[in-house]
């Protein structure tokens, strides 16, 4: 009778087993057909109006003559700003907590706070931009509020991304360098750091790449969304890629949708070259610690 | 002896700095507070904090001006609710696809196809919704409007599957071993071991990912600007056109409002409340992984 229990139902409770498992494969292909149909919605959209207008051009109420110039400049401006003053502070407070920092209360409240910060709205960071160094340090909307925002933003993830390049550096290495009686400094100089090195390089490279889609604080700095202009100096209005694709998304005509999609075939394409860089210092790490 | 002593003054100096470095996170987090309050101060100077608070219309610009925040706030509610009601299965289900029934070489090239979900910027979520989405909805519903919340939740829910699945299949696998072997040899199926036992381990990863899934969503700005409309109502119909409390701070930002009016205030009183709302539940994540979760 008890031996039954299992035998009378074992054919359907593994055929249900069987829809349930198709059941998963297809949730886990809604997220795949999404990602497909975005792709072929936008290449179709967007493939008849990639010119070389679009790179080297400016904006424009002509549809036939429109460009990204001022924002792909906007943009180089922003992103190199941004990676000069994010990337040492970022690493050095990353350095900091996984090398130096006792278990004390402030570590645990400066790693609490790291965590909020990397869930605050982006948006948000947009009005602190806004209040603290367009209006209170009096910068206006140029290109170094921008900077400085965007480095505030993306700061939680290079500093997260950079503490598991440094997490991943085998322990043994540093008991190794202490046995040789370097300091703590000299061991993070000479040992952990050159270690960590490509895992540096690929963190960074995706912090960028987010920066580079990150739109609304840009629009609460810039707000200006016409600009025909390369930013000369750090003092200069700007614009960046998504804002002009932004832009060209809210005109009511047709015609402008399409060069909408344009832009964003340029600004994927830019992304996934980011993103091809950082998998390959990812596979040349990988293959140094195999050695 | 005097190399040593040099030795020890550069480490100190770059602790130093690297201290700094840390410490500046906390200085951002009171400037934000320090941004979003001292500019809400001045709104609140003008409007009472029961009206902004209570009052159900919100007409900022247009006269008769009115400065209820909820159609707002259920705007963005109403948005985040369908995204969950999306990710939240789709999300949980793909985190058990990829821990329980596929093998390591499905997992590699699987993960970094959803990676690529989650690295898409939102500008681009927000043209997919209103040129592909919102126009297949239309053939399902005639009367749907070209902005909507129904679009905008939909794709938002695509946007955040990475984040629910990646949180829920770390809690999956962390679930040991010998739970699912005990299972099987009380004679379960694959099915019944993955829903009755790893599912009921793993529900703190579950509930906080939704939660912070939940977050990100209320966070979320261009693709709630681009696709879900300007029009801040209570309708909680999803197939009109709504305004979330971000695509308002964006709406208003686009025209340069004039520093220190009422109208430029009002959206560091709207932004305050988007930071409270996600930080509370940013919160309440962690509060469930570290106090609910069992620790194997």
């Amino acid at each position: 009778m008890e031996n039954n229990i299992f035998h009378r139902n074992i054919k359907r409770r593994q055929n249900v087993g069987k829809l349930f498992y198709i059941i998963l494969l297809l949730f886990s292909l809604i997220g795949l057909i999404g990602l497909s149909a975005l792709l072929i919605q936008i290449l179709r959209d967007g493939l008849p109006y990639l010119s070389t207008n679009i790179i080297f051009n400016y904006p424009s109420r002509h549809i036939d003559q429109a460009g990204l110039k001022s924002a792909l400049f906007g943009t180089l401006w922003i992103l190199s700003l941004t990676a000069l003053i994010s990337l040492p502070i970022g690493m050095g407070a990353a350095i900091y907590l996984e090398e130096f920092a006792k278990k004390n209360w402030i570590t645990n409240f400066i790693e609490i706070n790291i965590g909020n910060l990397a869930g605050v709205p982006s948006i948000v960071y947009g009005l602190l931009g806004l209040t603290i160094f367009v209006e209170l340090l009096g910068l206006g909307r140029v290109v170094l509020a921008g900077a400085l925002t965007m480095t505030l933003l993306i700061l939680p993830i290079i500093i997260l991304s950079t503490r598991e390049s440094i997490k991943a550096v085998p322990n043994s290495y540093r008991e190794a360098a202490l046995a040789l009686g370097a300091t703590k400094w000299q061991m993070v100089k000479r040992v952990v750091l050159p270690i960590a090195f490509p895992g540096f390089l690929t963190g960074a490279i995706l912090a960028m790449s987010r920066a580079i889609g990150e739109s609304a604080p840009m629009i609460a700095i810039s707000a200006l969304v016409y600009i025909t202009f390369i930013p000369s100096h750090a003092m200069d209005r700007f614009t960046v890629l998504p804002i002009q694709i932004f832009n060209w998304i809210s005109r009511p005509q047709a015609e402008f949708a399409g060069l909408a999609a344009a832009g964003i075939i340029v600004l994927l394409t830019v992304l996934l070259l980011m993103n091809a860089v950082a998998v390959y210092f990812r596979n040349r790490y990988q293959v140094k610690s195999n050695e | 002896m005097l190399r040593n002593f040099f030795r020890d003054i550069e480490g100190n100096i770059f602790r130093g700095i690297f201290f700094t470095c840390a410490f500046l996170s906390i200085v951002v987090s009171v400037i934000i507070v320090y941004s979003l309050v001292s500019q809400a101060w001045g709104f609140f100077a003008e409007v009472s904090v029961s009206e902004f608070i209570s009052g159900t219309r919100w007409s900022p610009i247009l006269k008769p001006r009115s400065y209820g925040v909820l159609p707002l706030v259920s705007g963005t509610i109403l948005v985040s609710i369908i995204a969950a009601m999306v990710a939240v299965p789709v999300g949980v289900g793909v985190a058990m696809f990829l821990s329980e029934y596929a093998s390591e070489k499905t997992r590699k090239t699987f993960r970094p196809l959803l990676e690529i979900l989650a690295g898409v910027p939102t500008v681009v979520y927000g043209y997919f919704a209103l040129s592909f989405v919102t126009p297949v909805l239309e053939k399902i519903f005639p009367d749907i409007m070209v902005f909507n919340a129904l679009s905008a939740g939909l794709v938002m829910g695509l946007m955040i599957i990475p984040m629910i699945s990646s949180i829920t299949e770390d809690a999956m696998i962390s679930v040991p071993k010998s739970l699912r072997e005990a299972g099987y040899a009380l004679g379960s199926t694959k099915m019944e071991v993955s829903l009755k036992i790893v599912l009921p381990a793993a529900l703190s990863g579950i509930v906080a990912a939704s939660i912070l899934g939940i977050s990100r969503a209320i966070g979320e700005t261009m693709l709630v600007t681009i696709a879900a409309g300007a029009t801040p109502k209570m309708a909680w119909n999803p197939l009109e056109g709504i305004q979330t409390m971000t695509a308002f701070i964006v709406q208003l930002s686009l025209g340069e409002t004039p520093h220190g009016t009422l109208e430029y205030n009002t959206i560091f009183a709207v932004g305050f409340v988007l930071f409270a709302m996600t930080l509370i539940m940013n919160s309440l994540g962690r509060y469930v992984v570290t106090k609910w979760g069992i620790k194997y």
